[in-house]
């Protein structure tokens, strides 16, 4: 237990200093939402209607921006090398790596998300329903990126390689989350349904997303 | 400081084949190294030296052979009982000395001692809050060493120990590692130059 929570640590702690992934998200977050009003144009309902869509699809990009260096850098400088010959099983090291990057990366998206709902015209419930879809869906995103991100060690200069492999896994999540997210703007549909499918997809990356990235780097040994 | 707990312990490798990238780099290797004993990997540039170092860490794995120990902790696999020193130094820039060094013995785990003191007796204790990212690379180095200080393991592979260090830092890890022989411990090094202590030449791919 003192491991993976020293391995939490050490990750979020780098994360945040100068020059860590953290700020990165947030900031490509940041500018594409705030850039977005200003194409649609001042049509307010419009924008309203669109601004799940774009949050999702920010967070969804940001996330990606910063995952394709969750193992690369801890190869690269020989850390995974002593974490594969550690005493700590290397599918539970690999949940905790993707947990710390939830935390500096993904946690503030969602703490972003009621500021950035102001700009897009969203009411208190719907910038709710949509902060409330994000912190269900983004630990999706983020554990089947961590299968990509394994991969790209694996294969050596697979950066773009992941963006692509992570593509088909990352849709399902992108389309129940703006599905609930829109259920509670416009309706008719209910809220219940799409959210339960999209808590069932980040449950079952939970569970999948470690084996499948130990399974990955095992092979990969190199 | 307590010292190892194991009785006497066997690492003995028997027609090891190693392959990487579809060529065969060595093939029908045998070797031994019982505890108190360090042994140095010698050969050509090319021969295998870090491939045999990364077969035993379990890093790589073996087309053919095995490589067992024997008199060892019954619980762990072979490599949960090695330290790996390789090129790379398993640091993080961003943090400080301290924080590294801290962070692998939380993770390591096991037996361990006192980081201050691993830091003194490598002669880092006035770096500590300094980020590694500043240290030159003998300091990289020597805070690799208060990593094999701090958290204890029985077998050490080192790989090219002695690159970067100066003189006194030569003498130190000399010293660092009659102790660790004397503590039971076992070392497996490929290298290039004097080892600075006593060992049994494994000399791999052919006269030079």
């Amino acid at each position: 237990m003192t491991a993976l929570s020293a391995l939490i640590r050490r990750d979020v702690r780098i994360a945040l200093r100068v020059g860590g992934g953290a700020l990165i998200g947030v900031l490509f977050f940041l500018t594409v939402v705030v850039l977005m009003p200003f194409a649609v144009g001042p049509d307010l309902a419009l924008l309203s209607r669109l601004g799940p869509a774009i949050l999702w699809l920010g967070a969804l990009l940001a996330s990606l921006l910063t995952l394709d260096r969750l193992f690369m850098a801890d190869h690269e400088d020989g850390s995974l090398d002593l974490i594969t010959m550690s005493r700590t099983p290397l599918e539970l090291a690999c949940a905790a790596k993707a947990l710390a990057h939830w935390l500096a990366a993904g946690l503030p998206l969602i703490v972003a998300t009621p500021v950035l709902g102001l700009l897009l015209n969203l009411d208190m419930v719907a910038t709710g329903a949509v902060a409330l879809t994000l912190l269900a869906g983004t630990p999706a995103l983020t554990f089947t990126g961590m299968i990509g991100a394994a991969l790209a060690v694996t294969l050596h200069r697979g950066g773009l390689l992941m963006a692509v492999l992570v593509l088909p896994l990352s849709i399902p999540v992108l389309i129940f989350g703006v599905a609930a997210s829109q259920a509670v703007i416009v309706g008719p549909m209910s809220f219940g349904a799409p959210f339960s499918i999209l808590c069932a997809l980040s449950l079952v990356s939970l569970v999948v997303g470690p084996f499948a990235a130990a399974a990955s780097l095992r092979h990969g040994l190199d | 400081m307590s010292g190892l707990n194991q009785g006497k312990m066997q690492l003995s490798g028997r027609g090891v084949v190693c392959v990487r990238g579809g060529r065969e780099v060595f093939s029908g290797l045998d070797f031994e190294a019982v505890s108190g004993e360090a042994v140095a990997v010698v050969g050509r540039n090319g021969s295998g030296k870090t491939s045999l170092l990364r077969l035993i860490a379990g890093l790589l794995i073996p087309a053919g052979g095995t490589i067992a120990l024997d008199g060892g902790d019954a619980e762990l696999t072979l490599p949960e009982q090695c330290h790996y020193l390789g090129h790379r130094d398993a640091l993080k820039p961003a943090l400080s000395v301290a924080e590294n060094l801290s962070f692998w013995a939380d993770f390591l785990g096991g037996e361990r001692c006192d980081a201050a003191k691993s830091l003194a007796i490598v002669g880092l204790d006035h770096a500590t809050h300094l980020p590694a990212a500043f240290l030159s690379a003998g300091q990289r180095r020597r805070l690799s060493l208060a990593r094999l200080l701090t958290v204890r393991r029985p077998v050490w592979l080192l790989d090219e120990p002695t690159n970067a260090l100066d003189v006194a830092g030569q003498d130190m890890f000399g010293g660092l590692m009659r102790e660790h022989l004397a503590r039971g411990g076992m070392i497996i090094a490929a290298t290039h130059a004097p080892l600075g202590i006593d060992s049994r030449e494994l000399r791999i791919g052919g006269s030079v």
